[in-house]
């Protein structure tokens, strides 16, 4: 059998992985490793400014691809910079390796040189971790992580490798494993049968249903049965901020999302519906808005890998634990086999009322003579890069205006920090993009504070020439911070003003990219041509927007999901 | 409403940190909870007794248990009929004979054991529900000072054939 030491034995396993692409950066308990990598021609390592951006990447890229991201970092900081990183996979449910250099086995509790217990401080927001105390159990504790991330209700797993197991004098028989079962994890695939033959028959007898699919939809893999299924029977789909894409955004079943800065006829839709079909969606807070006052005629009908998440919000009437993809599919082939349809009538006199909210175009805005909206740089982005584009963004106004503002054609097109709300994904997100699909055009949408978050991966793009796309609707603010304030605190501007955003342009040239600023509307369609036509330069696009616009429609808070402002002035019925 | 959990996981470090780290950081209460390795070495078994304010929160304590990587089987006990022991042992001043007496007949009572004495001290240990021994050190401290309680835990299993087996 083949001799490796741990640290060989690490890189091996990656590359027996599959692993072509890992983020990551040196130190000292990790140096091992990083030797092994370096006389390694299979894995291509990205070398980040700060681990955070690392995690953002990998993430990202997982994200885009559907495999799973891979991190390398060094003990303490190295390994809490992974942190925020980290939650916000965990929270969105992004399959993840994070292995994290420790220092050596016996001076682990002494407090030694950049020692911090990884495994203990990312417990609350990992799916699982794993401390090697030798090196022959470095290939089947990768070989589980990869496991565990990647199935189920999938998530980010951390490996701790104290430098001592890595020793590279030391070498032991490597192999490894082709498969891996844990007797106390095994995660339910198939759908209970007798819960598909009631679901199916609920969704037939309903009058007003809705299907509500969510990101574990896109996880899943499970677009196709979702449109399937919609198309079958006529049903209003709406998706949740992490579900955009997994049903077509331009299509006519298709009535935006829903939730907070959800579409009047999406909130409306949900609220007086008589049954709610949720595909991988979890009815979280920012969806529900007031639980008590949650779809009050609606029977619930929930699809979910994670057992978890049923019910933990809203009590579902119709529970299926299952993969979204084989749940939906098999919910079709009965169908088929029963020739069964619904109602056609009252869904046509369901979609009548449904074109009524429509009408109301809920998402037209004014224009001015003398501001950008943000509103006319993402249909533009969408005019100019013909919908195509991989979408990354940050968290706040612009991120909601480019889920409202771009429809997405497909899933994995919209990367976005949903669950955590994490500024400064976006960038690197983007990064972590183009790595994986390098003749896509990619941008990332951000704002003037999130991108100042992460804003030192300008450098690793200029290392490995990661020719993306920034477009930052600048309004000098944090515009959703402000919003709030306008609208809950008197108008209090507490710290939400950005008293000097520097000059993204020079920012942008002093790392070898191009930067364009916008000004004015006229120049804003060839700044994005030009942006888009530059292929192998970062372009940074600054645009210039109105500082006042707010995001709406938008729910009030306390109330039911049909309770919206729709402008600062315009208030629904409540 | 008083609910006993009792869970089957992988005896491995770092096990336990993880179904305590859960209760904290989803705000679930554990009043007890105790700990040990099996017949098989392999598996620990873990009760664990909280109070919850409805069935949707034990009904999600539970899923969160079982989502654990390492756990294998999660059950409720007060569902049915089931068997609940806690240890107790129990120091109390013992100022003269009368005192002495009166505690030798309280523990009798109680079926406890004296098994510790010093001239000045008496050490019993009792076994029981919960109940009982809450009951015993509030009869017992009526008679005495009692100087130190140290309590198990509650430890529970379910009646006839229902088990929790890898």
């Amino acid at each position: 059998m083949e001799m490796l030491s741990g640290a060989e034995m690490v890189v091996r396993s990656l590359q027996d992985e599959g692993i072509e692409h890992i983020f990551g950066y040196p130190g000292g308990s990790v140096l091992d490793i990083y030797d092994a990598i370096f006389q390694s021609d299979k894995i291509e390592h990205y070398l980040v400014r700060h681990e955070q951006a690392a995690v953002h990447m990998a993430d990202a890229y997982s994200r885009a691809t559907g495999k799973v991201g891979v991190v390398l970092v060094t003990a303490g900081p190295g390994a809490t910079n992974c942190i925020t990183g980290i939650a916000t996979a965990y929270m969105d449910s992004i399959p993840l390796v994070v292995l994290s250099g420790q220092v050596p086995t016996h001076w682990i509790g002494d407090d030694a040189f950049q020692e911090t217990d990884m495994i203990g401080v990312s417990r609350p927001v990992v799916k699982h971790s794993f401390s090697c105390r030798t090196a022959e159990e470095i290939p089947i504790a990768i070989k589980k992580a990869f496991y565990i991330a990647s199935t189920g209700r999938p998530g980010p797993v951390v490996i701790d490798l104290p430098k001592d197991v890595q020793n590279p004098l030391n070498k032991f028989p490597y192999e490894y494993p082709k498969s891996v079962s844990l007797r106390s994890y095994s995660p339910t695939l198939s759908g209970h049968r007798g819960q598909i033959k009631r679901a199916v028959a609920a969704l037939l007898s309903a009058k007003k249903p809705v299907l509500y699919v969510g990101g574990g939809s896109i996880i899943a893999n499970a677009s196709k049965q979702v449109l399937e299924l919609a198309e079958k029977l006529n049903l209003p789909v709406t998706n949740t901020l992490m579900g955009l894409g997994a049903f077509p955004g331009e299509h006519k079943q298709f009535i935006g999302m829903l939730g907070m800065h959800g579409t009047y006829e999406a909130n409306r839709s949900m609220h007086n519906a008589d049954l709610i079909f949720s595909a991988g969606a979890r009815f979280d807070d920012r969806v529900t808005n007031n639980v008590d006052k949650f779809c009050p005629n609606a029977k619930i009908m929930q699809i979910d890998i994670d057992p978890t998440s049923i019910s933990k919000n809203i009590h579902a009437d119709l529970p299926i634990v299952g993969s979204i993809e084989i749940v939906l599919q098999q919910m079709l082939d009965l169908l088929e086999e029963t020739k069964a349809t619904n109602d056609a009538e009252s869904i046509n006199a369901w979609w009548d009322q449904i074109n009524e909210w429509r009408a109301k175009d809920c998402l037209a805005y004014k224009t001015s003579e003398t501001h950008i909206k943000p509103q006319q740089v993402i249909q533009c982005l969408y005019k100019v890069t013909k919908g195509d584009a991989i979408v990354t963004s940050d968290v706040g106004q612009h991120q909601m205006v480019a889920a409202q503002y771009y429809p997405f054609k497909e899933p994995r097109q919209w990367i976005n920090s949903g669950g955590a709300g994490t500024m400064g994904f976006g960038l690197p997100a983007a990064m972590g993009c183009k790595i994986a699909f390098p003749d896509r055009p990619v941008v990332c949408v951000t704002g003037d504070g999130s991108i100042q978050m992460n804003i030192q991966e300008l450098s690793t793009c200029m290392q490995y020439n990661i020719p993306v796309v920034i477009l930052l609707l600048n309004n000098r603010s944090l515009g959703m911070v402000k919003q709030w304030q306008k609208m809950f605190y008197g108008g209090r501007q507490s710290h939400s003003y950005m008293d000097s955003v520097p000059d993204f342009v020079k920012l942008s040239e002093a790392y070898n990219h191009i930067g364009i600023k916008v000004d004015t509307i006229d120049q804003l369609e060839p700044a994005l041509v030009r942006a888009f036509e530059l292929k192998d330069r970062v372009v940074f696009v600054d645009v210039a927007i109105d500082p006042e616009e707010q995001v709406f429609p938008m729910q009030v808070k306390f109330g039911s999901m049909e309770d919206m402002y729709l402008s600062p002035t315009e208030r629904t019925d409540a | 409403m008083r609910s006993i959990i009792s869970v089957l996981l992988e005896n491995e470090p770092g096990a336990l940190a993880r179904v305590v780290g859960l209760f904290a950081q989803r705000s679930y209460n554990i009043e007890s909870l105790t700990v040990s390795p099996t017949n098989d070495l392999t598996l620990s078994r873990m009760t664990i007794t909280t109070e919850v304010d409805c069935s949707a929160t034990l009904e999600q304590m539970m899923k969160q248990l079982h989502k654990l990587v390492d756990v294998l089987r999660v059950s409720e006990l007060t569902e049915g009929s089931h068997v609940e022991r806690e240890l107790m042992l129990l120091k109390v001043r013992t100022l003269n004979s009368e005192v002495r007496e009166e505690i030798k007949r309280t523990a009798d009572i109680y079926r406890g054991q004296i098994v510790d004495i010093t001239p000045s001290l008496y050490t019993i240990q009792l076994t029981g529900a919960c109940s009982k021994l809450d009951a015993f050190i509030a009869t017992i401290g009526e008679t005495s000072e009692i100087v130190e309680v140290v309590r198990s835990g509650v430890c529970g299993i379910a009646r006839g054939e229902k088990a929790l087996r890898g």
